[in-house]
């Protein structure tokens, strides 16, 4: 049990505080609500800290979904094991004959839509917004391979970068012949690198199969379709390394094509760019001769 | 099988039919053929659980140890299909085979050839299936969804697993076939569609809803086919198809596929809870309806699975609302058991502690779907082990949970005798720890990033994994002690009284002697 020390969430622990709760009062005003949510931010029981706006609607909606759950749980088997503890025939307890009440068939279906609805309204904000691509200050094109991710800037700061980011576990660590690091599968060659508060927008497509761009503290999925082309977008609230995995199964290395997100303040950033201005041909070059 | 199955229905006086092996082969029973569908789902169950415990033992610890990343990806396929197609389905096959007609007062199913021939098929479709893994290149390793354009690069696997599904297809719908018109055509009279035992709703509905679906995946496997080998570009955007529109077809065929392997149980439950609780079902009407409303949402909600594949908001927001409207009617069937148990006079026998079981694990999994209908929330948890566990607690604490409890239910018609109940109940309570154990863990991993079908994983997710991995084979060995719970049953179980449950109603317990005679309900009885 001692060997979970979740990256990303150890990367964000110090910066629990200040967004730990504001949303989730303003959604449920429930202090009970707020005390748990903070508990279980960077747990490795729940979601990660999320890091943008979308996440943290995520994380907040999954924790109301929890207590919900819970409600109707304790609720609908506190009566079963009520019975089930008294109405036994080993107690001598004779058996009602009563088998049917139109009225309490549509008290027990009317309140269960009730509730789906309160679900269902800041869901559909959410949807709403993560559909939201417009406007992005930079585009970021990434495209599966088997089993990697290249990366080319399209648009905004940093126009014309362009790279593939591989694992850089090694091949000894897999196999058990090495130490595992506390990123093992995790780390990549080259990361895609953002500035932090600007809205980014994420195009993708795949070159061969079917695979999946995520990043969960930046509570962003979504597949990479050989042939036609996806989007989505994220805004990082902090800067910060956010690792994330292929999520649809491509093949043997499926496994092992990580994703890695660093988000750096706006001048760091602009210094990544500037970095980038002569090694960016070079690595195009490189890939061209592959 | 025909030496432990030949003592228990020897004595009819009117069962003329050959001996040995082409009793098997020939018989057009649906007694026999029930048997044959039992024994074949119980042989695949094994098989695709000892796929199951291989992609454990690789998952005991992070690294590379026992499977090869190529071979974890054709067991997660291989276990997925062989549970799916040949341990749920032909199980719940069985049961309709065995108890449709003693329940309804009919003779045997309606088209009793094509019941043996839908039985026949099935070994044929799991030799395909498993012996794929013996050709070059391996079995099948795209998962047990296929999605092109991974399953157009795999090799003559593939196209084994495509015809087995072909075959698998052609058995369900002949099965359901003759079971609709079995249901529609040959009850008591007096048995009245709103007076049949809710087993026989329950597969009615199923029935209908596999004769709608299984085409549409003989259509789309069939696709899958032809872009491999013939040229055509359906799945291919190269040649002006879409990797998408698969995943359409295939889930408007397998969401729908859920609910063929979940409302069977919901039957089977609804038998055992009013027996143990002494008490009639509460909310027949409701639940009759409830089952068909189940149905037929169950078809208008595919795209929940590719929220991620991306998609109109509208498609989305329309995909959401109608997954979580299942809710409403799967809460009313879980309610009006609550109330069936309500001041019952219940007794705990294995099939009542399965029967609870089966609820109190298939709320859980009935949450984590709702969870999983979220929009924003799936966004995060699809293709991780949080829909494992989902799935897992629908399919295995659900299907397989009321499987058993309907085994233990009518073991005592079948074969005449008494199973050992103290057993029983430590299959039970085994089961159910080492179940949760296996995947409640998997709730957080999905939760905390752990993508699916992956041989190997960060080690933040080892503890979790290591537990899982142990539950697993706990839940795996505690399979044997049904095995052998049976097979003492069979051979040797205390003889059994007409009705052993005093609060069983149903026309097997009511109007056949223990074990049910080899022909039943020759002369049909009248129901009032």
């Amino acid at each position: 049990m001692t060997l979970v020390i979740p990256g990303i969430c150890k990367i964000s622990n110090h910066v629990g505080g200040n967004m730990r709760s504001k949303s989730v009062v303003t959604l449920a005003g429930v202090s009970a609500l707020a005390l748990y949510s903070s508990m279980a931010l960077g747990s490795k029981y729940n979601l990660p800290e999320p890091q943008s706006v979308i996440a943290k609607d995520i994380y907040d909606q999954h924790i109301i979904l929890m207590w919900i759950c819970l409600v109707i749980f304790i609720g609908v088997f506190g009566v079963m094991f009520y019975s089930v503890l008294k109405h036994r025939k080993s107690l001598g307890y004779k058996a009602a004959n009563f088998h049917h009440s139109t009225a309490v068939e549509i008290i027990w279906t009317v309140i269960p839509c009730l509730i789906l609805v309160v679900m269902a309204w800041p869901a559909t904000k959410t949807v709403i917004a993560m559909k939201d691509t417009s406007s992005p200050d930079m585009t970021i094109k990434a495209t599966g391979y088997q089993w990697m991710w290249g990366y080319d800037y399209l648009q905004g700061e940093g126009e014309g970068i362009s790279f593939f980011s591989k694992l850089s576990t090694t091949r000894a660590q897999i196999e058990n012949k090495a130490p595992k690091g506390e990123n093992y599968l995790l780390e990549v060659d080259n990361r895609v690198v953002v500035p932090v508060g600007k809205k980014v927008r994420i195009i993708l497509t795949a070159n061969d199969v079917l695979h999946a761009w995520w990043v969960p503290a930046l509570g962003i999925k979504q597949d990479a379709i050989p042939g036609f082309i996806r989007d989505t977008w994220f805004k990082a609230d902090k800067p910060g390394i956010y690792r994330g995995q292929c999520a649809e199964l491509c093949g043997k290395d499926h496994g092992f094509m990580p994703i890695v997100v660093e988000v750096l303040e706006a001048a760091e950033y602009t210094k990544w760019v500037a970095a980038q201005g002569t090694s960016a041909v070079k690595t195009s070059m490189h890939v061209e001769n592959k | 099988m025909a030496a432990v199955h030949g003592d228990a229905h020897g004595h009819g006086h009117d069962d003329h039919h050959p001996s040995g092996i082409m009793r098997w082969i020939t018989t057009t029973n649906h007694k026999d053929i029930g048997t044959m569908y039992l024994w074949f789902s119980f042989a695949m169950f094994l098989t695709g659980g000892t796929l199951a415990l291989g992609i454990r033992a690789e998952l005991f610890q992070p690294g590379i140890q026992i499977l090869q990343p190529e071979l974890f990806n054709q067991f997660t396929t291989l276990h997925g299909l062989i549970m799916v197609f040949g341990a749920i389905m032909p199980a719940f096959v069985g049961f309709a085979n065995w108890q449709v007609p003693l329940m309804i007062g009919a003779p045997d199913m309606a088209f009793a050839r094509m019941n043996n021939w839908s039985f026949w098929l099935l070994p044929v479709a799991a030799t395909l299936l498993v012996s794929s893994f013996f050709v070059p290149g391996g079995a099948a390793a795209g998962g047990w969804t296929f999605y092109p354009p991974l399953s157009t690069q795999g090799g003559l696997g593939v196209d084994l697993m495509i015809f087995a599904v072909h075959i698998l297809g052609a058995s369900s719908i002949m099965g359901s076939i003759n079971i609709i018109t079995t249901i529609l055509n040959m009850r008591a009279p007096g048995m009245t569609l709103m007076k049949m035992p809710m087993f026989v709703w329950t597969w009615l509905i199923t029935a209908y809803l596999l004769v709608l679906v299984m085409p549409v995946l003989a259509g789309v496997v069939t696709m899958l086919l032809t872009d491999r080998h013939f040229g055509t570009s359906f799945f291919n955007a190269a040649g002006g198809g879409d990797p998408v529109m698969f995943q359409h077809i295939f889930w408007f065929f397998g969401h729908p596929e859920v609910y063929i392997m979940i409302l069977p149980s919901f039957g089977i439950v609804s038998e055992v809870i009013p027996t143990f609780s002494r008490k009639p079902l509460f909310g027949y009407a409701s639940m009759v309806y409830a089952t068909a409303s189940i149905a037929i949402l169950s078809c208008v909600v595919w795209a929940h699975h590719m929220f991620t594949a991306g998609m109109p908001t509208v498609g989305q927001l329309f995909f959401m609302y109608a997954t979580m409207l299942i809710a409403v009617p799967t809460g009313v069937k879980v309610f009006n058991w609550t109330a069936t148990m309500w001041q019952g006079s219940m007794s705990f026998e294995t099939p009542m502690l399965f029967a609870i079981g089966f609820i109190f694990l298939f709320v859980i999994g009935g949450f984590s779907g709702v969870i999983c209908a979220i929009v924003p929330i799936d966004i995060q948890v699809q293709d991780t082990y949080y829909v494992i566990a989902h799935f897992h607690y629908v399919l295995v604490s659900g299907s397989l949970f009321a499987l058993f409890a309907g085994a233990y239910y009518w073991i005592p018609k079948w074969t005449g005798r008494m199973y050992n109940e103290t057993l029983g109940k430590w299959h039970f309570w085994l089961s159910m720890f080492f179940f949760n154990l296996t995947f409640f863990v998997q709730h957080f991993l999905g939760l905390a990033g752990m993508p699916r079908r992956i041989p190997d994983y960060n080690l933040q997710f080892a503890d979790f994994n290591m537990v899982s991995s142990i539950g697993a084979f706990g839940f795996g060995l505690t399979q044997l002690l049904f095995l052998y719970v049976m097979i003492s049953c069979i051979r040797s179980g205390e003889k059994a009284p007409q009705n052993p449950w005093d609060g069983a109603t149903t026309l097997e317990w009511t109007h056949l002697p223990t074990p049910a005679p080899y022909h039943s309900f020759e002369k049909p009885p009248v129901v009032k």
